[in-house]
């Protein structure tokens, strides 16, 4: 399928795209990997008049180490992301992205800021609390996970604003997992679990977090999971029971694979999975 | 109409210099502008992975790659994996394992397959499923060309061809 017609510019510097995107108005788009972009563009869900690829703008595909976490260019790809085991839980999410090929042309920039609940990274950088930068003609701002995503399809970044990094903090001592659970290979998650806990010297639960991809509009955090295992033990039959209260408050919508009461369901199953592993129990 | 963008790139090894239109994809590129009919097309989703081609050595599915995105940039398609005559192992082996009936998905298949290799000269079965799982076979089953990909890896162990630079022109 062919996408209507538009005009492609692709400035060698952030203030060129920066400027292309206002120029252009209500009608541009940023472009980076493509790989959400130009299916809907192919579909004609979407015909922007000027894509501004991103892809000669210096500097924006990289992994760095700052203040004890990670500033990643929003450039990187999935699969740059999924080589580097050191990056924790972002590693093993990314690498259960789609395909390779999706992998080695999706950025995490584009996973962000294209706002789908049923991403995997979304989800991921709520769990970390991480935020990311983003750039626009007044100035630099920077945008806390918890308030990036606002709806489906839409995160707090203004049209003519450009995502340069995401920042995640390192969470040395936590343990991790992500559990995404799909009707075949290759597909979006039905329902996906991001989990991060840390252990007390007691062998208690100093902290965790568990978010959720595709359990509502935007990725959500499982606060009643959270509060139930805060503080206490951390063994199978405590997981067990705080999973229980997983899908809490939580409407997701049903779709072609799963009914909202299937996605809740599930919700419960893979957060006591995710919190075994990543409680090592 | 929107206007034309010049773009220069290297297509199995030899330099191309053409202007397109901005929403050309790179599959059409590829097939319609430059004859090379190996590289297929079987959705509309971005799904089935028949059109995977390497974009600087990196398997892509050129039916969600813009051609101006490939400005600068490297591509070998199905056409420029033999080494003049001899097959790459990759298409010996898919032949020897019958890993083909219709034939519609194997370019794909052995592009996507040289990608794992260069990532993972050395898979087990199910990082073979794993790894393949963004191209779609419809009809012979993904057992022989599993298999396929299982000799062909022996073979480039040997000779040690699994460097992505051999296979990306
Ligand atoms: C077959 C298939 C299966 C997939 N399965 C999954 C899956 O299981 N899980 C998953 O998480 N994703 C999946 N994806 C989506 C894939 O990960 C996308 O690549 C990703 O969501 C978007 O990244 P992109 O770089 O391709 O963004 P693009 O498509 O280029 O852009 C997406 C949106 O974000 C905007 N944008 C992009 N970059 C920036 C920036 N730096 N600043 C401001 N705005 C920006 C664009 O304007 C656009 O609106 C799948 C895609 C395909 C084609
Ligand atoms: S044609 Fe199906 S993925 Fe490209
Ligand atoms: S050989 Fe026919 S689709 Fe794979």
């Amino acid at each position: 399928m062919i996408t209507a017609e538009f005009d492609y510019v692709a400035p060698g510097s952030l203030d060129g795209a920066l400027h292309a995107l206002a120029d252009g108005g209500e009608d541009a788009k940023a472009l980076a990997g493509g790989h959400s972009l130009l299916p809907l563009m192919k579909l004609r869900f979407a015909a922007p008049a000027l894509l501004v690829d991103l892809r000669n703008v210096p500097g924006l595909r990289s992994i760095e180490q700052e203040n004890g976490g990670w500033r990643i260019g929003a450039l990187t790809r999935h699969a740059d992301l999924q080589a580097r085991e050191d990056l924790g839980v972002v590693a093993q999410a990314a690498a259960l992205i789609a395909d390779q090929q999706v992998r080695n042309r999706g950025t995490i920039g584009g996973s962000l800021a294209h706002g789908d609940p049923a991403s995997d990274l979304p989800a991921v950088l709520l769990a970390l609390e991480g935020a990311v930068t983003v750039r626009g003609r007044a100035g630099t701002r920077e945008i806390a996970a918890s308030d990036l995503f606002e709806d489906y399809l839409t995160t707090a970044i203004a049209a003519g604003e450009i995502l340069t990094d995401v920042r995640i903090p390192a969470l040395a001592g936590w343990g991790h997992a992500y559990e995404k659970f799909t009707r075949r290979a290759e597909d979006w998650a039905m329902v996906g679990v991001c989990a991060l806990v840390r252990r007390a010297d007691d062998g208690t639960c100093a902290d965790v977090r568990v978010a959720f991809t595709n359990m509502g509009s935007t990725p959500l955090r499982a606060t009643a999971t959270e509060q139930a295992l805060r503080g206490g033990p951390l063994d199978a039959e405590s997981i067990g029971r705080a999973a229980e209260q997983a899908a809490e408050g939580t409407e997701p919508p049903a779709d072609l694979n799963a009914t909202a009461d299937y996605k809740r369901h599930l919700a419960r199953v893979l957060t006591r999975r995710a919190l075994q592993q990543a409680a090592g129990t | 109409m929107s206007s034309k963008v010049p773009i220069r790139l290297s297509v199995n090894g030899r330099v191309r210099e053409l202007d397109v239109e901005p929403r050309l994809l790179l599959v059409h590129l590829l097939r319609d502008q430059l004859g090379l009919t190996g590289t297929h097309v079987g959705c509309d989703t971005s799904n089935c992975g028949a059109c995977t081609v390497h974009l600087d050595g990196e398997a892509v599915k050129s039916c969600t790659v813009l051609a101006v995105q490939a400005d600068g940039t490297k591509v070998t398609t199905i056409e420029g994996l033999a080494h003049g005559d001899e097959l790459h192992p990759l298409q010996e082996a898919f032949w020897e394992d019958h890993a083909l009936q219709c034939g519609y998905c194997t370019p794909g298949m052995i592009m996507a397959a040289a990608d794992l290799l260069a990532r993972n000269p050395d898979p087990s079965e199910e990082e073979i499923r794993h790894g393949l799982e963004g191209n779609l076979c419809r009809c012979t089953g993904y057992h022989n060309i599993v298999k396929a990909v299982q000799d062909a890896a022996e073979v480039m162990h040997g000779s040690a061809v699994a460097d992505r630079q051999e296979v990306s022109v």
